[in-house]
């Protein structure tokens, strides 16, 4: 099956300092991808860059192909019919994702009427139609309210509500529950995932919170200083993480059964993306580092179906984790 | 809603009342009236009689509620030189100055604010580079310097315009120009920077993200929320339109309002001075009262807070 979007060799630099160093990710048709990593790994950036969002001084090379398509330098009019169209994004901070000039009517019409072939009163009922859907009670009246007049957790469901008026294939949400609080977290996840099942739309969940991501995803990528270091089903990678990154990741959550162990906590912090250290990014702070691994970046290779690792001391740490386990 | 009107009406009668307070009381304790309008050389029996005349002998507290008093009947005071009422010389003088200040506050905002706005979606093009160097000198250069400038080039070394007066509307050009430049200055510096913050907004990002084409974007999603601040400075602008020109007026022999300021204060002509200061006090208060207002149109949530206050 040919994927839904297909990104490689994506690199973003601003100023000169490289901030994705080679993104390598493909996604299908309805999959849920987790993409995880410490904040400033690249995980917003990868999909900003891909939708033509960030600023003119960034630099992106590289290619993001949907349906076959290449959107990295497609004109501008072609970009914006993909925008909210075919790919929809939902971000950070709901507060201040929504103008707050203007009426939740007005920004939800605007993105209907971009994308559905709606006039007049149909495009106001489908407006209505969307926020019953999200779970906004009294849509009809809540229409003409100002995004100052809803609660953090409303706001973001009206940005979902928004998200999906184009009817995407693809929904990005980007740390869609960081801002809010942990049970209204719980209800928009909940919500993003009965809609996903709903419309059969791709996902990729974009999280700090390895937690978040093992509940609502198929697939898992982790990232780290502006690339990629493993993918596998999400199940596999928390129960045997082979990047030492990935392994320092989940060795650092506390379990929520068996006994209490120490949590490890990964040494030193992440590089400087104007000084990145030769080789790979994480050998400083990697304790299965070798010498070779100064030497060259390592490529993304398979290690098993479905899963990759950009790791040359794979087979090391594999072996100390399940050494560790036999204790 | 009328509540949030009624303390902005308060405190704008209170500025006005500080505003007044603060020229009767400078103006009197900076120098004799009488001395000033008579001449040193004055007998001074006359002068005399000229103080117990215009009251100048009474206690100044006195003499401070005999002009409250006179004001709350209407009454504004004569002029000490020729005895006609400061209202009447003030009003005179008016159309002349607005014959300056409006045309200038066109200029300015049909210059600075597309200036501004070109130079934020452009910025650190070489276009935003030029706008802004031409701004900071805009702003920085005192406005008598600029009007000498204009005069040097297109009066005295050109000839093309008379360089003072105002005998046809030649004579407005430069004295337009020169108030036009400097705010149109400012002007576009803080619409560039009022610009700039809005779309580095999360809710511009997000419009783009749902494929609203850039030029919408900026012209639904930016500019009406860069239209809060920029929103001020136009207000404050539109308050001075009846004395923001003293000295282009003073540069150009205009005889507008500024001018008149200058000469009464030179004369210690008490009533008009005092005339001039409350009418400024009245048109800033307003114009602030307007821009209030204004907010609460542009921006909802002034809008709601309003309601709750």
């Amino acid at each position: 099956m040919s994927p839904l979007v297909s990104i490689a060799g994506l690199h973003v630099a601003f100023n000169g300092v490289p901030v994705l160093r080679g993104v390598d990710l493909a996604l299908g048709k309805g999959e849920a991808v987790g993409l995880v990593g410490e904040s400033g790994s690249g995980k917003s950036v990868t999909w900003l860059a891909a939708l033509g969002l960030l600023p003119r001084h960034a630099k992106v090379s590289g290619s993001v192909r949907l349906d076959g398509r290449e959107l990295l330098g497609a004109p501008a009019a072609e970009l914006d019919l993909v925008r909210g169209g075919r790919v929809a994004m939902i971000f950070q901070d709901p507060a201040s994702a929504l103008n707050p000039v203007l009426t939740i009517r007005k920004q939800l019409c605007e993105a209907l009427a971009l994308h559905r072939d709606l006039q007049g009163e149909a495009v106001k009922a489908e407006a209505k139609r969307l926020l019953d859907l999200v779970g906004i009670p009294d849509a009809a009246r809540r229409l003409s309210a100002y995004p100052h007049e809803f609660s953090g957790g409303q706001v973001q469901r009206i940005m979902i509500a928004m998200a999906l008026a184009g009817n995407p294939d693809l929904l990005i949400a980007d740390e869609p529950t960081t801002a809010l609080d942990a049970t209204i977290q719980a209800q928009i996840l909940e919500l993003l995932s009965a809609i996903r099942r709903e419309m059969s739309m791709a996902m990729v969940l974009i999280s700090h919170d390895l937690g978040v991501v093992a509940e609502n995803c198929d697939r898992v990528a982790v990232m780290y200083a502006g690339r990629i270091v493993e993918q596998a089903p999400s199940n596999q990678l928390f129960a045997d993480p082979v990047h030492p990154y990935a392994q320092g990741l989940i060795g650092a959550l506390p379990p929520l059964d068996g006994p209490r162990r120490r949590l490890t906590a990964i040494p030193g912090t992440v590089p400087d993306p104007a000084h990145m250290p030769g080789g790979c990014a994480f050998a400083p702070r990697c304790a299965f580092a070798a010498e070779p691994c100064g030497l060259a970046a390592p490529r993304l290779a398979p290690i098993a179906n479905d899963r990759t690792v950009a790791c040359i001391r794979a087979e090391a740490s594999r072996r100390a984790l399940l050494g560790m386990a036999a204790e | 809603m009328g509540r949030y009107f009624a303390i902005r009406i308060g405190r704008a009668a209170l500025t006005i009342v500080l505003v007044v307070t603060f020229a009767f009381v400078v103006l009197r304790l900076s120098g004799d009236p009488a001395l000033m309008i008579l001449g040193p050389e004055a007998p001074p029996e006359v002068i005399a009689a000229f103080r117990k005349a215009w009251g100048l002998d009474d206690p100044i507290w006195f003499q401070y509620l005999d002009y409250f008093s006179a004001i709350a009947q209407g009454e504004l005071g004569r002029s000490m030189r020729d005895g006609r009422p400061a209202i009447q010389l003030v009003l005179e003088r008016i159309p002349a100055t607005l014959a300056l200040t409006l045309p200038a506050f066109f200029f300015k905002v049909a210059l600075g604010v597309p200036a501004g706005i070109y130079a934020a979606l452009h910025r650190g093009s070489s276009i935003d580079r030029a706008v802004m160097m031409t701004a900071v000198a805009g702003f920085t250069v005192p406005s008598f310097v600029l009007a000498l400038i204009l005069v040097l080039v297109f009066a005295v070394q050109l000839g093309w315009l008379p360089s003072g007066g105002q005998d046809s509307w030649r004579h407005a050009i430069l004295p337009i120009a020169t108030l036009s430049l400097g705010g149109a200055a400012v002007l576009a510096r803080f619409t560039r920077s009022a610009m700039l913050e809005v779309l580095g907004q999360p809710y511009i990002r997000t419009a783009s993200a749902k494929g609203v084409p850039w030029r919408k974007v900026v012209t639904s999603h930016a500019l009406p929320n860069a239209a809060i601040p920029t929103v001020t400075i136009l207000g404050f602008m539109v308050g001075t339109l009846i004395a923001g020109a003293v000295v282009v007026e003073s540069v150009f022999a205009w005889p507008g309002v500024g001018r008149l300021l200058v000469v009464a204060v030179a004369n210690r002509d008490l009533a008009v001075v005092q005339c001039i200061l409350l009418l400024v006090a009245m048109t800033m208060v307003t114009s602030n009262l307007i821009v209030d207002f204004l907010y609460g149109f542009l921006d909802p949530r002034l809008r709601a807070k309003g309601a709750h206050a």
